[in-house]
């Protein structure tokens, strides 16, 4: 499967055009639960600190995948719960919705998750997730001055 | 185009009291669905303290690659959540219809302990009708 098309940076999807509906934060995870890089743009409540909260969030995005390959309706053979499954490997979610916001989430074949939270009436961000993922490759992964499992400066 | 794929109503406490299946492709034992609708519950409420805003009451709705998942959470905390192809309209009223099934069929019982696994014919049979009604007006199209 084409995972991304080309090497150049895709171009930029449409910029979102109602009021209200800029992220409020974005992490980048590695396959190891290293939060390589957080931003927070709008986050009025924060429930715990920061390095729980990355460990939080980790926990939950790696059982929730396991629960949406558990739960797969359409695939008859599965695996146990809680076996730990590869990137791409199994149905994964791409987003769910709260009634305050809304969280989407991409998984790269090398095991780099990125998510967005945002205003709970945004659309599909998928697109805007692999724009974000590009952009980490040409300009994170290719400097020479960065080390892989390193927090992003 | 449109179809459930299964329907799981748990307890405050995250057990299961029902599960019914209209067609998934694998079949999950009793013990695997018990531990699909803890988790669940877990899952839900960690949703709730990862928002950035006050008042979040828990996850709605996952999108997943193959199914979506409606979740509906009452007052009193018993959540009623179903598996349904990607893309199925009308899936919040059918939960809300179900909870009004689940208390006139389930909680009027006065046989039905609280909290304990589901067991009322009335139920069934009106749960039936109402997702295969939903089925047909939605082939219907």
């Amino acid at each position: 499967m084409q995972f991304f098309g080309g090497s150049d940076i895709s171009p930029s999807p449409p910029a979102p055009t109602a009021p209200g509906n800029n992220a409020h934060m974005i992490y980048v995870f590695n396959r190891n639960g290293v939060c390589l890089l957080y931003k927070e743009w709008n986050r009025p409540l924060h429930t715990l600190n920061a390095q729980q909260d990355h460990k939080l969030m980790f926990g939950l995005l790696f059982s929730l995948k396991s629960l949406t390959a558990k739960m797969d309706p359409t695939s008859a053979e599965k695996g146990n719960l809680g076996v730990p499954q590869l990137p791409g490997q199994g149905c994964s979610f791409h987003s769910f919705r709260t009634n305050t916001y809304k969280l989407s989430f991409m998984e790269t074949p090398s095991g780099i998750k990125i998510i967005l939270v945002t205003h709970p009436k945004t659309g599909d961000l998928r697109d805007s997730l692999k724009y974000i993922y590009n952009l980490y490759v040409e300009y994170v992964v290719k400097n020479p001055l960065y080390t892989p499992g390193a927090p992003v400066r | 185009m449109a179809a459930i794929y299964s329907l799981y109503i748990i307890n405050k406490s995250g057990g299961l009291i029902f599960y019914k299946d209209y067609g998934s492709a694998g079949r999950m034992d009793t013990n695997d669905t018990l531990r699909v609708a803890s988790l669940w519950h877990s899952m839900h409420a960690i949703s709730q303290q990862l928002s950035p805003v006050l008042g979040c009451a828990g996850i709605e709705l996952l999108e997943a690659d193959n199914f979506d998942l409606h979740c509906f959470q009452s007052l009193t905390g018993t959540k009623f959540f179903v598996v349904c192809e990607p893309g199925t309209l009308h899936m919040e009223n059918l939960l809300k219809y179900i909870y009004e099934l689940y208390t006139d069929y389930v909680l009027k019982n006065p046989f039905y302990e609280m909290e304990m696994p589901i067991r009322c014919e009335l139920f069934d049979i009106n749960l039936s009708q109402a997702v295969q009604k939903d089925r047909v007006a939605l082939l219907g199209r």
